[in-house]
């Protein structure tokens, strides 16, 4: 369980990033934060993370309030973040280094398996494609067994082909443990395709817009007519200009 | 549109050609690039024959520009009589103890000025002063506080090798990238450990080109040291061929001394290689 109250955040530098931001998320809940950079989406996320500080208000995972990184959550961030220095399998090891040798063995293996990395774990980060990357840095993310998956727009950086192939993946791998998974990103389609609820965020300050809840089975067919009309709808909301989104729909 | 092209540009070549089921191995070198080592030769030894030859028909005069062979005769008779060995040996324990010195003291200051921001406001401005003066100017000073024997000669040394040693490693410290060190606090990870797994391989690459500068510092420090006065050394043999007027022994000396750096440097370099491997840099896809 997810409890985000009255989030506050002002920069060093004066800038207002979010106000007012108050949002429950529920156990195997899968929600997207949306809206147009600048809007505060991924410094929720990183606050969510422990990573930065909320100026006021607070983030309570199972109803314990975060100042740091939270065991039960693992992140995806928008880069791979790779150790470069470390093959695939010791990448994906990098957070079980308290477990005995044999178990983190174990898990790593079963993890790679998981996100079909089994044959690549002693490449070294340098030799992998960009998408086969993020899939390392998933299975890293999923290898402590996180109950909340936070995801910081991390498939903007592949190719149009990779970055569907790996939403299907990532909707596979959920299947699995149903973690709670709150997904920032900036491709509407990705967010209708994947999320339970999509929290459309608005600057600035980013404020929460409006929400819109996805009754809708998955997986999902990208053409699917209802998803289309929300599309529309979302990015008429967003004052997308039309640069913009050409640009989102490439 | 630039995402696409790097997806699908040579990292994904890569992996087509590797195997998929071994560990991670360097491709062998091919037979070619075995002897290509030899094209590095063929200049110097070009200019080597010229040499001889213009000696032989005396364009050169031999008080002043002696033979190869004649200098290989000196060396051959340094050698026989065990001198050289002495020389060499003494010469190469001070720049190595020297070098372990200012290296051992560099590393404990760039990590502490690199990691720590208040032992950066602390400790980098007055370093950064002291790295102002010409480390030769120490020399005096030295030798009126540590005598004329090892100890000044050695500290001497050590200086030199300080900072190019400190300046690269503070700087790798800084320069690592935040979005690594994040990952190893999203996993919790104490200082001491986040250092270990994170800071120390990512400044790796910075901290090798420190160590080889400062070496190559140290082996310009150690004739400075041994031709201010010694008795012993490869910089002793330079005054002494000076002052007696032996030209073939400097040069002897100064062929010495390149072969005694180059092969200390190859030793770091081919350690920081071997360590390097994971390097993704324009040279790893040329070796």
């Amino acid at each position: 369980m997810l409890h985000i109250e009255t989030v506050y955040k002002q920069f060093d530098n004066g800038f207002v990033a979010l106000e007012d931001v108050n949002l429950q998320v529920n156990p195997g809940e899968i929600v997207s934060l949306v809206g147009t950079s600048g809007c505060g989406k991924s410094t929720l996320l990183r606050i969510i993370a422990g990573l930065d500080k909320a100026t006021t208000g607070s983030v309570s995972i199972h109803h314990e309030v975060i100042n740091a990184p939270h065991p039960d959550v693992g992140i995806i961030f928008q880069e791979p973040r790779l150790m470069p220095w470390l093959t695939v399998q010791d990448n994906v090891r990098f957070g079980l280094e308290h477990l005995s040798r044999t178990d983190s063995d174990a898990i790593t293996a079963a993890t790679l398996a998981k996100v079909g990395l089994s044959d690549f774990a002693h490449m070294l980060p340098r030799q992998l494609s960009g998408g086969m990357a993020q899939r390392v840095a998933i299975a890293r993310a999923l290898v402590t067994k996180p109950s909340i998956l936070l995801l910081d727009e991390p498939f903007s950086a592949l190719d149009a082909f990779t970055r569907t192939k790996l939403q299907d993946h990532l909707l596979h791998i959920w299947e699995y443990d149903r973690p709670t998974m709150m997904l920032v990103t900036h491709d509407i389609e990705e967010a209708l395709v994947l999320s339970d609820r999509i929290i459309v965020l608005r600057g600035n300050p980013g404020r929460i817009h409006r929400t819109v809840t996805l009754d809708l089975p998955r997986p999902r067919k990208r053409t699917n007519t209802t998803l289309q009309q929300w599309k529309e709808r979302l990015l008429t909301e967003l004052d997308v200009s039309m640069a913009e989104r050409s640009l989102a729909e490439i | 549109m630039s995402n696409f092209l790097k997806t699908n540009g040579s990292k994904s070549a890569a992996i087509s050609t590797a195997s998929a089921t071994r560990p991670y191995r360097p491709p062998k070198r091919r037979r070619a690039a075995r002897h290509q080592w030899a094209i590095g030769l063929i200049i110097p030894i070009t200019l080597l024959v010229l040499w001889e030859l213009l000696s032989r028909v005396g364009v050169f005069p031999p008080n002043l520009l002696p033979a190869p062979s004649a200098i290989a005769s000196t060396l051959w008779s340094l050698t026989v009589t065990g001198e050289l060995v002495e020389h060499i040996g003494i010469t190469v324990f001070r720049v190595l103890l020297g070098f372990l010195i200012g290296a051992g003291l560099a590393t404990v200051f760039g990590a502490l000025t690199g990691y720590s921001r208040f032992a950066h406001q602390l400790l980098d401005p007055l370093l950064q002063a002291l790295r102002s003066i010409p480390s030769l100017a120490w020399v005096p000073l030295f030798i009126l506080w540590l005598g004329i024997y090892e100890t000044s000669k050695v500290s001497l040394i050590a200086v030199g090798v300080f900072f190019p040693v400190y300046l690269n490693l503070m700087s790798g410290i800084q320069n690592v990238d935040r979005k690594l060190v994040e990952v190893g606090q999203v996993y919790r990870l104490n200082q001491l450990k986040l250092i270990g797994r994170v800071f120390l391989p990512a400044t790796l690459p910075a901290y090798i080109v420190g160590l080889r500068s400062g070496l190559g510092l140290g082996w310009m420090f150690v004739v400075a040291a041994e031709i201010m006065g010694a008795s012993k050394g490869l910089g002793f043999l330079l005054v002494d061929g000076q002052t007696t007027g032996r030209p073939d022994i400097i040069i002897a000396s100064i062929l010495l001394f390149a072969v005694l750096g180059k092969l200390t440097d190859a030793v770091v370099a081919s350690a920081g290689k071997r360590l390097l491997r994971w390097q993704d840099s324009y040279s790893s896809h040329h070796q």
